[in-house]
C-alpha cells in the first residue's frame, strides 16, 4: 500500500440501552488511560477526527469517540416507529454508561462538546466515581436560547442548509477555511429533526441550574474550555457555571467557538494537550 | 431623507460587492425578496430577485412594504465589518442576542436563505467595512 492510512480504526458495537438494542459506530485509536469523546448537537463522531490522529495523544490514551443514536454511521434502531426524536438527559447518560460498559472500560474519561459539555456535568452530578476524569468544552449548566429551534425541521425550510447556517457564527473567524467547511459539513447530513431533537436536550430537559453545586471534584477531576467566540455557549455561561463548582478549571480558549476539536485543531490542541498530560500525570502518581 | 453616514456609505456598496460575488448569486438563485436592511439611523428598502439586488432604496418610502427587517447599529456595523471581529461581534445573530441588532417580520425567507444574508452582510467585511 502507497496511500496514506490514518490510525483510527471504525467498528460497531452492539449496545444494550434502557432494555433497546442499539449498534453504535465508534472509531479509535491508542492505548493507555480510555477517553470516549462525545460530538456537538446534530453532528457525528467526525468532528474528533484530528484528535485520534495526534500521535502525542494516542501514546498514552486510548481514543474512543462514537456516533450517537441517530448519527453519523449510528442509526436509529431497529424498532424505531419514525416518531419524533427527543434526546433527554436519563437517555444521553444511559448512552454514554451502556457504551463504556459494552466496552469494558476501566475508569474512562469522558471529554464531551456542547451537548457533550453539558452532559459531562451530568455525569460529573451522578455519577463521578465511574469516571478518572471529566472534560466539558463549551459546557454551562444552562444558556439563553439564541434562536427558535422549531426552524430546524419543517418541510418548506432545507433542514442541512439552516442547520449548519445557524451554527456557522458559531465558528470563529480565525479557523481555517477547509476546517470550518468540515465542520459545517456534518451539519448538512444530519439526520431530520436530529438536531432539533438534541437540542430538546439542550434547551429543555437538561438545564442544570442549581445541581452543578453536588459535584465533588476530588472524586473526579472537571476541566471546563469554552472558546471565546462561542456565543451559544459562552465563557460567562462556563465562568458562571464553575463559580458553583469547587475545584473546577475553568480555560477560556482564544480564537475558537463552539467547535473547538474540528474547527481549529492547532488551536485547540493547545489548550487540550496540558488537560492530557495533567490527567495522566494523576493517573501514574 | 437619507442620512449621510459612514455605515450608509457601506450600505451604497453592497449592490455593487455583491454583483462580484457569483457564487453568492448562484446560491441565492432561488431568492426573491422585499426585505428592509440597514442601520437603526438608516435602513435601506433592498428588493432582491434571483439572487441579485435590483433595486434598493433608502427608507422610509411612503407604504413600500417589505418582508422582514435586519437592522443593527451602527457601532454593531462598524464592530461586524472588522477584518478580524471580536467574539460577540461577529455573526448577524450574535448581534441580535447582545441586544444590538433587530430581526423583526416575516422571517421565513431570511432563515430560508440563512447563509446568504450572512454572507451578503458581511461582504464589507474585506472590502474595507466602515471607518
Amino acid at each position: 500500500m502507497t496511500g496514506y492510512i490514518e490510525p483510527m480504526v471504525g467498528r460497531y458495537v452492539h449496545v444494550d440501552i434502557d432494555g433497546t438494542m442499539h449498534r453504535i459506530y465508534f472509531e479509535e485509536a491508542g492505548q493507555g488511560i480510555p477517553l470516549v469523546c462525545l460530538h456537538t448537537a446534530g453532528s457525528d463522531n467526525r468532528q474528533w477526527r484530528y484528535l485520534l490522529a495526534d500521535e502525542e495523544f494516542t501514546k498514552h490514551y486510548r481514543i474512543i469517540a462514537f456516533d450517537l443514536p441517530w448519527h453519523g454511521k449510528s442509526n436509529p434502531p431497529a424498532n424505531w416507529d419514525g416518531s419524533e426524536y427527543q434526546l433527554t438527559t436519563k437517555r444521553y447518560t444511559q448512552t454514554i454508561r451502556a457504551f463504556c460498559s459494552a466496552l469494558d472500560l476501566d475508569k474512562p474519561v469522558v471529554m464531551g462538546c456542547s451537548i457533550g459539555g453539558r452532559i459531562v456535568l451530568n455525569l460529573a452530578i451522578d455519577h463521578a466515581s465511574e469516571f478518572r476524569a471529566l472534560i466539558g468544552l463549551e459546557a454551562a449548566d444552562f444558556q439563553a436560547p439564541w434562536y427558535d429551534t422549531a426552524w430546524l425541521n419543517r418541510p418548506d425550510v432545507h433542514g442541512g442548509e439552516v442547520c449548519a447556517a445557524l451554527v456557522s457564527g458559531l465558528v470563529a473567524p480565525q479557523s481555517p477555511a477547509e476546517a470550518r467547511m468540515e465542520t459545517l459539513w456534518a451539519y448538512k447530513q444530519g439526520g431530520p429533526g436530529v438536531f432539533k431533537g438534541d437540542l430538546y436536550f439542550y434547551r429543555v430537559d437538561g438545564d442544570l441550574r442549581g445541581r452543578t453545586k453536588a459535584i465533588d471534584t476530588t472524586t473526579c477531576p472537571l476541566y471546563l474550555l469554552t472558546g471565546e467566540y462561542d456565543f451559544s455557549c459562552s465563557p460567562e455561561d462556563t465562568v458562571r457555571t464553575a463559580s458553583s463548582i469547587a475545584g473546577a478549571e475553568v480555560t477560556v480558549m482564544e480564537a475558537l467557538g463552539h467547535f473547538p476539536m474540528s474547527e481549529n485543531p492547532a488551536q485547540f490542541r493547545r489548550y487540550i494537550a496540558p488537560v492530557l498530560e495533567a490527567i495522566k500525570q494523576k493517573h501514574s502518581s | 431623507m437619507k442620512k449621510s453616514d459612514p455605515v450608509s456609505a457601506v450600505f451604497e456598496q453592497l449592490p455593487t460587492l455583491l454583483e462580484r460575488d457569483a457564487a453568492l448569486i448562484q446560491r441565492g438563485r432561488l431568492l426573491d425578496v422585499d426585505c428592509l436592511l440597514g442601520s437603526t439611523e438608516q435602513a435601506w428598502h433592498v428588493a432582491i430577485r434571483a439572487g441579485r439586488i435590483t433595486d434598493m432604496v433608502p427608507a422610509p418610502v411612503l407604504m413600500r412594504s417589505s418582508a422582514f427587517s435586519y437592522r443593527a447599529t451602527p457601532d454593531a456595523w462598524t464592530a461586524f465589518w472588522q477584518p478580524m471581529p471580536k467574539a460577540g461581534w461577529h455573526d448577524l445573530l450574535s448581534l441580535t442576542k447582545r441586544g444590538e441588532a433587530v430581526l423583526e417580520g416575516d422571517i421565513k425567507p431570511f432563515m430560508t436563505h440563512l447563509q446568504y444574508f450572512k454572507d451578503l452582510l458581511a461582504l464589507p467585511r474585506n472590502a474595507g467595512g466602515a471607518a
